[in-house]
């Protein structure tokens, strides 16, 4: 698919929920069940995304110590935990993987 | 000044300590919409079409992994379901506007605007005016992601093509699920939705991660309610 085209429909779906109960205000109510499962949408998609790029950088599973993305992953989950900085987690884990690759 | 100029400025005002934190973010996006593979015209697109930062970091790493475009779609989508909740939210609010007041809002209706609209919502109540501090909020943001963006892309073209920026997205992704990991569901609907991707990681057009974050929701929401059910009885 176009990029453009993908562009333009992600954008479409996504005006359209923030429109939805703003446009049909007082006519259909949320489900309980799916304001609770909202929540979990965030930590699921976006681990759903970090643990290939980590567990499988060559796209098979590499649990080995020079599995330099995983070792500089696990820096950027130790630091993203004790700081909740974005812009320190991401230099943390840049610099631990380019150590890594010099050094090792 | 009269009132709607008010309402307006105070809702730049509110949202400007959001900004604070939405620059850097806007930056990191334009940097790494580059480096995964989008040219800086459609980059910088992506941020007034979908105009959702976290969504727009899940496409641009969808993209440098050549996964379909309906998959991405599917993804974008998924990410930013959240938006129906803020939309129920502050519906109330703006229920006497005309139409095209409606879709405005709903157009710059993003995680920070909501946030400093919603608590302004709250504490004061409805005012005839109240719609123009929600355009303020909004619009503060929209300025400033769309200029971060583009200096983040400027930026991302100057940095050597040998640094490893394509392990910033994942990186980017670990700083924004640590700091929600604050309960036992919330964590299970990680490790779980971690878990199957690695496992379902070989399935055509990047389904695995679909069905990762399915199977991650679908834990999350059973353990809370089990929960919840246990304490009732």
């Amino acid at each position: 698919m176009n990029i453009w085209l993908v562009m333009l429909l992600g954008g479409a779906l996504t005006f359209g929920m923030r429109l939805s109960f703003i446009y049909l205000f007082g006519r259909f109510e949320i489900p309980a069940t799916v304001k609770q499962a909202l929540r979990f949408v965030p930590p699921a998609v976006l681990s759903a995304i970090i643990a290939p790029a980590l567990f499988m950088p060559n796209n098979t599973l590499d649990l080995n110590w020079n599995n330099y993305r995983l070792m500089a992953g696990a820096v950027a989950i130790l630091v993203a935990w004790r700081t909740k900085n974005t812009l320190l987690t991401i230099l943390a884990g840049i610099i631990a993987l380019l150590i890594l690759q010099v050094v090792f | 000044m009269n009132q709607k100029m008010k309402s307006f400025w105070a809702g730049v005002r509110a949202e400007s300590p959001l900004l604070v934190g939405v620059f850097p973010f806007g930056l990191i996006y334009g940097a790494l919409a580059l480096s995964s593979g989008l040219a800086p015209f459609p980059a910088q697109m992506m941020s007034s079409i979908v105009f959702a930062g976290s969504s727009q970091f899940v496409a641009a790493q969808l993209i440098h992994d050549s996964a379909p475009g309906l998959v991405i779609v599917l993804t974008i989508a998924v990410v930013n379901m959240r938006h129906m909740l803020y939309s129920a939210s502050v519906a109330p609010y703006i229920e006497h506007l005309p139409t095209r007041w409606k879709a405005l809002l709903a157009y710059l209706l993003t995680d920070e605007a909501y946030a400093a609209t919603i608590i302004h919502y709250e504490e004061e109540g409805f005012t005839p005016t109240s719609h123009w501090f929600f355009l303020g909020a909004g619009a503060a943001l929209w300025t400033t992601w769309q200029v971060s963006s583009a200096l983040g892309i400027f930026m991302g073209a100057a940095i050597p093509a040998a640094w490893p920026l394509d392990f910033a997205l994942p990186l980017t992704f670990i700083a924004m699920v640590m700091p929600v990991l604050k309960d036992k569901p919330v964590v299970a609907a990680a490790l779980s939705a971690g878990m199957v991707a690695l496992l379902a990681y070989s399935l055509p057009f990047k389904l695995g991660l679909i069905l990762a974050a399915l199977v991650g929701i679908l834990t999350g929401t059973l353990l809370e309610n089990r929960k919840s059910t246990r304490g009732v009885l």
